[in-house]
């Protein structure tokens, strides 16, 4: 139960993420590797991965607007919701998402968050959840703020909630940002543009789902999530 | 086919939701730690820890970095930690067994400010003999190895990792 043999990682796509050097975003210059990385097919080690459990999951944590302090948070209520599967299109079960976000006002509960938008005392923006056996997940929370961020002069992030996902392999493991429909900040970010596929950028942009909309309650978004596949076939002895 | 999802960066605030009851938000619940579920970790107990410095040898402090191994029972097990202000993160594991085909070692993920895909590295044991026959060691040029190599000190084993320069470490794409 502890390692989940899940087979063969595919080999990641050129061209898909951004590069570790992406100039216009300044805090790359010192952080990226300047040797590209070492090739190497997956071992064991990265085709397992870590297992969590519901007991790991409090109650709220899948709600943002009433996970911290009390009242409620304030801004436009929103459900984020959608499906995580693999490349070949198939459903991860049992997955750990964690999100974290800003406020209505696009300041972070973060000691080095000095922005002068207010903190909301009924928000503090950290939430979690597992996925159900068709790897479907939803939060609710606020519609997080643009803020603005030292990297040149005048550069501010698009409203976004970042997610961290955990697919049954380590090697699966992904880290990225969602954005809103509409907002006109993502043409205009340097952490959006450096991917260079501009379809990725696409599918990192939620869209209003109407149908999904409660009413009187909360708009939906729609934001599905793609791990890197694995082998159809294991080799070798499962776990 | 769907590709893979986009990586970007997890940016200067990761704390809050990666290790919100460090950075202050216990009411989103307790940390997500020790993993996998009902396992104690079988084995030699060891500390590990890196030093993580940018291209200019300064400490990075807003890091983190997961670990990924196996225990001494050949039990996956993995640990989360963030960078403190000297650019330094330490885990309280087990010394890894090794696998069939692979001498021990850590898998560390790392995630900061300024880095667009997470870099993957590896952690060696410098007096393991199984080091001679690792087949990922083998795909490192010789004179690069050594950066993958944690040392044993009074209190821990030890690893530098250097994001960028002349002793720039080796990341894996895997
Ligand atoms: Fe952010």
């Amino acid at each position: 139960m502890t390692d989940v043999f899940t087979g063969r990682l595919t080999p990641r796509a050129d061209g898909l993420h951004p590069p570790p050097l992406a100039p216009a975003y300044r805090s790359t210059a010192l952080r990226s590797p300047r040797h590209a990385p070492i090739r190497m097919p997956s071992t064991t080690t990265e085709e397992t991965g870590p297992v969590f459990g519901h007991d790991m999951i409090a109650p709220l944590d899948h709600d943002l607007t009433a996970n911290f302090g009390s009242g409620g948070a304030i801004g436009e209520q929103v459900f984020v919701m959608g499906h995580l599967r693999d490349e070949g299109g198939r459903p991860i079960a049992g997955a750990l998402i964690e999100v974290w976000q800003a406020n209505a006002g696009g300041r972070y509960r973060h000691a080095r968050d000095g922005y002068l938008a207010p903190l909301d005392p009924g928000f503090g923006g950290c939430g979690r959840c597992l996925t159900d056996d068709a790897g479907a997940y939803s939060f609710r929370t606020i519609r997080p703020g643009a803020y603005p961020w030292p990297n040149g002069g005048n550069d501010w992030r698009p409203a976004h909630i970042h997610f961290s996902v955990f697919g049954h392999a380590f090697g699966q493991r992904l880290v990225t940002q969602m954005y809103f429909e509409g907002d006109p900040h993502i043409a205009l970010c340097p952490i959006v543009q450096s991917i260079p596929d501009p379809a990725a950028i696409d599918r990192l942009i939620a869209r209003l789902d109407m149908g999904a909309t409660v009413p009187f309650d909360a708009r939906a978004y729609r934001f599905d999530i793609t791990l890197r596949g694995l082998s159809a076939t294991p080799f070798g002895a499962g776990a | 086919m769907t590709r893979e999802t986009a990586s970007q960066t997890a940016g200067p605030y990761l704390h809050i939701g990666l290790l919100p009851a460090a950075a202050g938000l216990t009411a989103a619940g307790d940390e997500i730690v020790a993993a996998p579920v009902g396992t104690v970790a079988v084995g030699q107990p060891i500390a590990f820890r890196a030093a993580i410095v940018d291209g200019m040898g300064a400490p990075v402090t807003d890091a983190l970095v997961e670990l990924w191994q196996i225990d001494g029972a050949g039990h996956g097990l993995w640990r989360r930690s963030a960078c403190d202000g000297d650019g330094h993160v330490r885990f309280e594991t087990v010394r890894p067994a090794a696998l069939p085909g692979q001498a021990p070692h850590l898998t560390l993920w790392i995630v900061a400010r300024g880095i667009g895909l997470p870099l993957q590295t590896r952690a060696y044991f410098d007096d393991a003999s199984e080091n001679n026959d690792d087949p990922v060691l083998a795909r490192v040029p010789a004179a690069r190895r050594k950066t993958l190599m944690a040392h044993r000190n009074d209190d821990a084993w030890t690893m530098n990792i250097a994001l960028q320069g002349a002793d720039e470490t080796v990341f894996f794409n895997i």
